[in-house]
């Protein structure tokens, strides 16, 4: 049991993030209202996204370097759970902007550049599944992985803060953190960062458990 | 080849890649043909398109022309033909030749889309020497790219559609920031950022290369 604390932490925290997330006085930012509450989801699920993307590469580093099928399974199940949590950072993205920016989609290059970037990761999902052979798969998808990260960083880090955008946090819109004085927002923001992303993590190693129990003939 | 010398190898390499092409000349024509068939299939639907029209169309032609020029420098290796120089030559500087010819290539293929975009789509360019330096900087970042790409999906067999699907998401920051590059060729317009546009299109060019040469070992083994 002792190993399984962090799992209970999760829980409990996500379970202080909802209640807490929904029921706590925010304080009214602009046009935003109560919609701000949307921060507590939309943006622990970047924090996750990075942090699978992160070990899908770092497993791609490794596989390239021992050729292990262990650091494949690790790198794919990782690059398939960051899409799924940057598919949702998207859709609570977007749910915000039709209640403050007018529209679902909208052309503001921080949506785009995500969308583009979400993009990539599921070419690199489609990419695995025209390889049958999973030595060859392994490695040709381990060589697009660290192309995909390379390009990622340049597409959501440098372009977003290059142009203008509507996103909170960008050149002419102020971020949330200097309208919230009482810090009653943080109070919740923080450990939902936590709660989230040991989540993503929890879901990670199922994933990666389920998908080595498929291959034990080969693993033995 | 009995010097092992890097840069005589690559040297060779290209060379051997335009004897192929101009003794065979069938990639060169078909994407010929390609181009002068896109072009005026746009001019029979739309006639002149207007400036912001015409520039988005132009680097959509870009791009089409480069999965088609780029991939099938890859396609016409045979798999017996890839083992032939993997006993032969440093994969780098295998992958350096084809980096070199596929820039050539798609320079010379940019500069034919402007000319049949300017024949077929009217001329809308107001300061041609920045533009035509624009399709030439765009024309060697999209076959840098698209090189990378086209021999990750010769590996994945031969598969062209494949290339589109990898290509296109990883593409669209480029296409995006030589559409907003280029527009200062149209209209003029104040960018106070072009600056750290150009800076951010060639750091992406140096890190796609970067990138290839130190993947394409890998990827190459089989």
């Amino acid at each position: 049991m002792a190993r399984h604390w962090w799992k209970a932490l999760a829980i409990l925290l996500l379970l202080y993030v909802i209640i807490a997330g929904f029921t706590v006085k925010i304080p009214i930012i602009g046009t935003n209202g109560q919609s701000s509450r949307g921060l507590f989801f939309h943006v622990p699920m970047w924090i996750c996204m990075y942090t699978m993307y992160t070990i899908s590469i770092v497993n791609s580093l490794l596989y390239l370097s021992k050729y292990d099928l262990k650091r494949d399974v690790l790198a794919s199940s990782a690059a398939g759970i960051g899409t799924f949590f940057g598919v949702l950072g998207f859709a609570t993205g977007t749910l915000w902007a039709t209640y403050t920016w007018g529209g679902t989609l909208t052309d503001d290059p921080k949506q785009m550049c995500t969308a583009i970037a979400i993009l990539i990761y599921m070419a690199y999902l489609v990419l695995r599944m025209s390889i049958h052979d999973l030595d060859k798969r392994a490695r040709i998808s381990a060589v697009f992985n660290i192309f995909a990260f390379a390009l990622l960083i340049p597409l959501t880090y440098i372009i977003p803060r290059m142009v203008d955008s509507l996103h909170p946090g960008s050149a002419t819109t102020p971020g949330f953190a200097s309208k919230d004085t009482d810090g009653s927002m943080k109070l919740v923001l923080y450990p939902a960062f936590i709660g989230w992303t040991l989540l993503s993590v929890w879901i990670f190693t199922l994933v990666v458990r389920y998908r080595k129990l498929q291959l034990k003939n080969i693993f033995k | 080849m009995k010097k092992s010398n890097p840069i005589h190898q690559t040297f060779t390499l290209v060379k051997k890649d335009l004897t192929l092409e101009l003794r065979q000349q069938y990639a060169f024509y078909g994407v010929l043909l390609y181009i002068v068939s896109t072009v005026f299939v746009i001019n029979l639907m739309m006639g002149r398109p207007d400036d912001k029209v015409w520039n988005a169309l132009f680097w959509v032609i870009q791009l089409f022309v480069a999965v088609n020029a780029v991939a099938k420098s890859f396609m016409q290796e045979s798999r017996g033909r890839l083992l032939y120089f993997y006993s032969l030559v440093n994969p780098r500087c295998f992958i350096a030749a084809k980096l070199i010819y596929n820039v050539i290539l798609m320079t010379l293929m940019s500069i034919i889309a402007l000319v049949c975009s300017i024949a077929f789509l009217g001329n809308p360019i107001i300061n041609p020497v920045y533009f035509v330096g624009m399709v030439l900087l765009g024309g060697t970042s999209i076959s840098l790219l698209f090189t990378m790409l086209a021999a990750i999906a010769a590996q994945a067999n031969h598969n062209a559609a494949l290339m589109a699907v990898m290509g296109f998401p990883l593409i669209m920051p480029v296409l995006m920031l030589l559409a907003n590059i280029s527009l200062s060729a149209f209209v003029t317009v104040y960018q106070p950022e072009l600056p750290k546009m150009f800076l951010l299109l060639g750091g992406m060019d140096i890190l796609v290369i970067a990138l290839t040469m130190i993947l394409f070992p890998f990827l190459w083994k089989d």
